[in-house]
């Protein structure tokens, strides 16, 4: 098969638009759970802008956690990265809804208190100034980026700008929404996060962390994987080794489906039938 | 402390009287070290600068308390006010004596004839009206300064000049091994109006390009804008607070370097969005969990680390708190165990896996401290929840069922992920 010069030319431009051709976006991480790495199709970059969405209301500190430990595993991903500061960007009215963060509890989910930097910003707008100014610090772990509700200065361009900047510095970016529905965003990946029934410790005893993790979309490979994960604080990373909790747990996704799903087995029949949706 | 020209201090003493075993004390012990040094001096306290001035100028001394002035100082004759000596004696004339003799005329003809300033004079001495000093500032380390014969109005031309300023200063710490942690721009307008604005480093620094960089940030993020009406005149740039800075060496795997790329981001956010809004932990040495990580402005230093106590922590703590607490409507099965369901936010959580309790008692010392705190004086039991559906939730009886003291509340303290 030959291929003219005027394809193979265009081909290289093609190349040079990737994202991943960029110089920050080289680094890259893993969840540290197997069957999640491997539905993935390859680790997820470094330099990239990643979103969280909280599932439901309810959902806000499952979805904060979640955020944490993604950040954990993303700055873990870059040189020297177990030793670099994060910074949480917050929008005030989160300490309202939420809950202010506390140090013990990020003591709890593995990261040491002194490393993290918090910023509360007054609105969304000044939120996305300071994100915008961290994810140029190459200097960073990584950067959370917590604004509320569904902010107007928060649609595509912003995103692309916030998107930019990490691959130029290789910065983890990760925006989480506790509130507000997914709209246009120039984001890498994007991931719905759920509480998940833990696993109980000796006398019923609520055990570690679980969430119920769907990756809505995935630039750089297949989306629609649906996993039960849980975070050890103690390795700083994912499994996914988990039997399945007593209770059973609706999936969200298919509602006209009626029942929910019981067992292993329907858990990831729905998981499989989740639609490949690309929003934006 | 401001100047009373010719020979009067006046001090500000409010707030800090009580480090000297008040103010009775104060002036006992200021009068004492006047006295060993060979100076003659007389002191009044009153509660506004005039009220205190004018017995002093009659040679008297004493406590002046508030509301009393009227009574102990109608008797001054009027030269006590410190009138231009035309005034005084146009006074005397007048067959006006005494502060009593003026404070009982009406004010409107006293005020045609000798001037309002005389009568606001009056008012402050009585107390009737307060006024603040103008306190003599200490003089900065390291100032520069640039006078203009024409005044400067343009946004461009007074980032320029500040930029010229910083390179100056950066160049006078350089030589004296220093570091700024604390710059101060002066601007004095025309018509006499200075305004100032200050800027604030993590740690001590000299670059200029960096300093001219935040003064611009500060420039851009003021509420109410820099006005230079006609124009600047003289812009002058002061060091605060500087600190010794040793020229640094960039590591080979560059981490000095990157050490000082986080500091310049406190610094440019510290700038725009304020000290309180840029924070970084500070675990306290406590069980209580309200007051176990506290925040601080992330520019007053780096972190200390974390106690190695804190590490070896095992009980799971949640990653938010309310503060205060939430108040929920929880049934328990048994009165001192776990609740079954709750109420939160309108929203009904059946509960289905429970830890608990873990009783947290309230700091003694504390109570001793503030005894009227009924909700933090009640020992805790807290209870680590999880519902149905997988959120989990940190919950707490407030009160003991043996102690009595009515029937314990239940609140909501954090969320767990």
């Amino acid at each position: 098969m030959s291929t003219t010069p005027a394809i193979s030319a265009l081909r290289g431009m093609l190349a040079g638009l990737e994202a991943e051709r960029l110089p920050g976006g080289t680094q890259f991480f893993h969840l540290g759970a197997p069957r999640a790495d491997a539905t993935l199709g390859g680790p997820l970059a470094c330099g990239a802008l990643h979103e969280i969405f909280a599932a439901e209301a309810g959902d806000m500190a499952a979805a904060a956690g979640f955020a944490l430990a993604l950040a954990l595993r993303a700055a873990a991903g870059r040189p020297a990265g177990e030793t670099r500061p994060l910074l949480w960007v917050r929008q005030e009215t989160v300490d309202a809804e939420a809950g202010r963060l506390a140090a013990d509890g990020l003591l709890t989910l593995g990261i040491d208190p002194a490393r993290l930097l918090l910023v509360r910003a007054p609105g969304a707008e000044a939120a996305l100034r300071a994100a915008d100014d961290a994810a140029r610090c190459a200097a960073l772990g990584a950067v959370i980026l917590e604004p509320w509700g569904e902010p107007k200065a928060l649609d595509l361009t912003a995103t692309r700008r916030l998107s930019l900047r990490a691959g130029e510095s290789g910065v983890p970016l990760l925006m989480l929404r506790p509130s507000g529905r997914p709209g246009p965003s120039a984001g890498a990946t994007r991931w719905r996060i759920r509480a998940a029934p833990s696993r109980a410790l000796a006398g019923e005893a609520p055990g570690a962390p679980g969430f119920l993790v769907e990756l809505l979309r995935h630039r750089a490979g297949h989306a629609g994987g649906s996993w039960h994960l849980e975070w050890n604080h103690e390795t700083r990373s994912f499994h996914d080794d988990v039997a399945l909790p007593r209770f059973v747990v609706p999936v969200p996704v298919r509602r006209e489906t009626g029942q929910a799903a019981t067992g292993t087995t329907a858990l990831r029949e729905s998981a499989r039938q989740l639609p490949f949706r690309r929003a934006g | 402390m401001a100047l009373d020209a010719p020979d009067g201090l006046v001090l500000d003493i409010s707030g800090c009287a009580h480090l000297f075993g008040g103010e009775v004390a104060l002036r006992t012990r200021l009068l004492a070290h006047l006295k060993r040094h060979g100076l003659t001096a007389y002191a009044v306290v009153a509660s506004t600068p005039d009220a205190a001035r004018a017995p002093v100028r009659c040679g008297l001394g004493g406590l002046i308390a508030p509301g009393e002035e009227a009574r102990r100082l109608s008797g001054l004759p009027v030269a006590a006010l410190g009138l231009a000596p035309a005034t005084a004696s146009g006074l005397s004339r007048a067959g006006l004596k005494t502060l009593g003799d003026l404070a009982g005329r009406p004010a409107t003809p006293l005020a045609a004839r000798f001037g309002e300033e005389m009568l606001v004079k009056l008012r402050r001495t009585l107390g009737l009206e307060d006024a603040r000093i103008v306190p003599r500032r200490p003089l900065p380390d390291c100032i520069a300064e640039r006078r203009f014969a024409e005044p400067i109005a343009r946004e461009c031309d007074i980032e320029g000049s500040l930029a010229l300023l910083v390179g100056e200063v950066g160049r006078m710490l350089e030589a004296r091994g220093e570091g700024g942690r604390a710059f101060e721009a002066s601007f004095f307008r025309t018509d006499g109006a200075v305004r100032r604005l200050t800027v604030e480093t993590a740690r001590p620094s000299r670059d200029g390009a960096s300093l001219a960089r935040l003064f611009r940030e500060k420039l851009d993020s003021l509420a109410d804008p820099l006005d230079p009406g006609f124009g600047f005149d003289l812009v002058r740039l002061a060091v605060l607070r500087a600190e010794p800075l040793a020229a640094a060496q960039i590591g080979l795997d560059g981490r000095i370097n990157e050490d000082e790329e986080i500091a310049a981001l406190v610094d440019r956010l510290t700038t725009r969005l304020g000290r309180e809004r840029v924070l970084r932990f500070m675990l306290r040495d406590t069980h209580n969990p309200s007051r176990a990580g506290a925040l601080v402005p992330a520019i007053d230093g780096p972190a200390a680390p974390s106690p190695a106590e804190a590490e070896a922590e095992t009980l799971p703590r949640p990653i938010t708190l309310f503060e205060p607490p939430q108040p929920i409507e929880a049934l328990a099965e048994v009165p001192d165990g776990p609740p079954l369901r709750f109420r939160w936010r309108r929203v009904l959580h059946e509960v289905a896996r429970a830890e608990g309790p873990e009783r947290i008692a309230p700091e003694w010392w504390r109570l001793l401290a503030a005894p009227t705190a009924p909700e933090g004086a009640r020992t805790r039991d807290y209870y680590r929840v999880e519902n149905r559906e997988g959120r989990r939730f940190w919950l707490f009886r407030a009160g003991l069922y043996e102690r009595g003291g009515g029937t314990p509340r239940w609140f909501l303290h954090g969320l767990f992920p």
